[in-house]
């Protein structure tokens, strides 16, 4: 009775009572006001990017673009430093997450292991790192100290694996059947081949979910290129936006070529809402199709709580 | 056999030799993060010395051992400058604001978008929300800062068309916790909802039916029944970010602030980067960052105390 009353909700909706009906207007309006305030921010700055610059200088354009102009994308594609930006982010997500994926299970497995007899004390090592840390200064000491100032390893090393995912994995492994692993063991198996073949195919769902999560992780990473890498040849996108989107984005004007300095200005907003796009792009892309294993993602953390 | 070996593990402890042959291959996999964690979280720790050292940096690693010894100079000079109280009430307000304001609005969220009479189109608001999250920082800063740019911003432009006077956001101190604090809800609300909207789909569905027998309205039900029933998710997520209460985002203060409102922008680990990055001050910056993380560590070990408390008693 109840499924089918639940399955059609338009009458169950004009049988509602008068304050049923106001709550669910009410429901209706927060969900559309928190899509439109999430979406508006994003389309504007779509709309400004494809727009006529003297609408854009005008303040014309609200939501939907005014003209159609692709020539700020065109100056800023044409701009060297975005795409040795652009390479560099990809270079360091794609080999990053590479590195943390593979770390954090080398780490994991072993921890995992109920009869490891460094487990307690190589667990406390581990977790007491989430809890403390030396903080900014030292740590710039030294990852300068060891030479990593200026260099590629810089963006990976530092951030070569979360405690956080790590005890993730962990859980996950601890997890597998201990029969698989004793049977293996009998038949002669080793512990790294038990883990290539057995706990690492056994949990590939979580495994998807941690790549995922380092890899925005090491996509969005402004932090450690900031402190470590002053050579622009090595700097990822993040830095490259900072300066057009915060500091100023005569660097694109100019090599684009001598400008009108009326036109540089109207088309700074244009050249940053550009650069934003080009940045949110691969990430709109991406989430809508891995939003299921972003769900489960949260869902790891909480029950380990 | 599995009992076996757990009687197995009672037993007096093998010789550490055996333990450690028997144990070699495991042992090899670990090796590159125990060094991972040496290098980059426990020598750091090491370095902590510095606070306590006059340190200067072209003696690199050495300089730890042979620094002039200054005991607590650092920590004295800390607290008894001005900025001591602006940095500590600056960290702390930043904190306190954001889950003031944006904790609840995930929970809210949660109960509108199970509520909603639409299953198809909640679908599609979970993802459009979520998607702010994983946007970077610089891109959400550099975004609001250009709309609240008062030469061609949208928002000045539209406070002008209402004839109000131009406002310089980013530039007055008094706007900078509002702007840092809505940004901040603005990029997570959706994904902080999804715990909640999980916890909500865990309520036994048989209640649901119950209520609905009974002639309930759907308000008494989101009072009575949900709420209720996920207030054991909401209690626990509420301690552990208290635990990290003092853990401010360096990197969006930092791109959201300038000198102009350093009165209520500038918090410890900004103050921490100019003082010890910018002004090569190593000690005295070490310092303010061991006061910082120690604060920390003390906030999480509270919470998670509080949180173990609070499970262990909701578990009967």
């Amino acid at each position: 009775m109840t499924v089918k009353a639940a399955g059609k909700r338009p009458d169950s909706f004009r049988s509602a009572s008068g304050s049923d009906k106001a709550l669910d207007i009410l429901i209706w309006v927060l969900v559309i006001i928190a899509v439109v305030v999430t979406l508006y921010p994003f389309l504007y700055v779509v709309a400004v990017s494809i727009s006529e610059g003297a609408a854009v200088a005008k303040g014309q354009v609200v939501l939907l673009p005014r003209g159609f102009s692709l020539d700020a994308f065109d100056m800023v594609t044409r701009n060297q430093q975005l795409w040795i930006s652009y390479g560099n982010t990809f270079f360091y997500t794609i080999v990053g997450t590479l590195c943390n994926v593979v770390v954090t299970c080398l780490g994991a497995y072993p921890l995992s292991r109920s009869h490891f007899f460094l487990r307690r004390p190589l667990n406390f090592f581990v977790a007491f790192t989430m809890y403390f840390s030396g903080g900014l200064i030292p740590t710039y000491i030294v990852v300068t100290g060891i030479g990593l100032y200026n260099s590629r390893l810089a963006m990976i090393l530092p951030v070569l694996v979360s405690a956080y995912n790590l005890m993730i994995c962990r859980s996950a492994m601890s997890a597998v059947p201990q029969d698989l692993f004793e049977n293996a063991s009998l038949e002669g198996a080793g512990e790294f081949y038990m883990m290539l073949h057995i706990a690492i195919p056994l949990i590939k769902p979580t495994l998807a979910v941690l790549t995922l999560y380092y890899a925005v992780a090491r996509y969005n990473d402004f932090f450690n290129a900031m402190l470590y890498l002053g050579n622009s040849d090595l700097q990822p996108l993040q830095i490259f936006l900072r300066r057009v989107l915060l500091q100023a984005s005569n660097e694109v004007l100019q090599s684009a070529g001598g400008q009108a300095a009326a036109a540089a200005a109207e088309n700074t907003l244009k050249i940053r809402y550009v650069c934003i796009v080009l940045a949110a792009v691969p990430i709109f892309l991406i989430t809508p199709f891995v939003q299921k294993y972003l769900v489960a993602g949260t869902m790891l953390g909480a029950v380990k709580g | 056999m599995r009992k076996a070996l757990a009687v197995n593990d009672r037993l007096p402890r093998k010789p550490l030799g055996q333990l450690v042959r028997r144990d070699k291959q495991l042992i090899l996999i670990f090796l590159p993060v125990f060094i991972y964690y040496i290098v980059f979280s426990y020598l750091p720790m090491a370095g902590i010395v510095m606070a306590f050292e006059d340190f200067k940096m072209g003696s690199g690693f050495a300089g730890l051992f042979n620094s002039k010894w200054v005991g607590l100079k650092w920590f004295n000079q800390f607290f008894s400058s001005v900025f001591a109280w602006r940095l500590i009430r600056n960290t702390f307000l930043l904190s306190f604001y954001s889950l003031l304001f944006g904790f609840p609005i995930p929970i809210i969220f949660a109960i509108a978008i199970t509520q909603l009479r639409s299953p198809k189109f909640a679908k599609v608001a979970q993802v459009i929300t979520y998607l702010p999250y994983f946007i970077s920082t610089v891109v959400v800063v550099g975004m609001m800062t250009n709309f609240l740019s008062p030469s061609n911003g949208i928002i000045n432009q539209m406070i002008e068309a209402l004839g109000g006077k131009k406002i310089n956001f980013m530039s007055d101190p008094s706007w900078f916790r509002k702007l840092y604090v809505i940004s901040g809800s603005w990029q997570s609300f959706g994904f902080n909802s999804i715990i909640f909207v999980a916890a909500i789909m865990g309520i036994d569905p048989s209640l649901y039916e119950a209520m609905e027998v009974d002639g309930a309205s759907r308000w008494h039900r989101i009072v009575h029944l949900i709420l209720p029933g996920i207030s054991d998710t909401i209690i626990l997520l509420l301690i552990m970010t208290l635990g990290n209460l003092l853990n401010v985002g360096f990197e969006k203060v930092y791109l959201m602030y300038s000198p102009a409102v350093y009165e209520t922008g500038d918090v410890i680990s900004t103050y921490v980067y100019r003082q010890g990055i910018e002004n090569h001050k190593y000690g005295y910056a070490s310092a303010v960052g061991l006061f910082y993380s120690a604060v920390g560590f003390a906030f999480v070990m509270a919470s998670n105390r509080l949180a173990r408390r609070v499970t262990g008693s909701s578990l009967w």
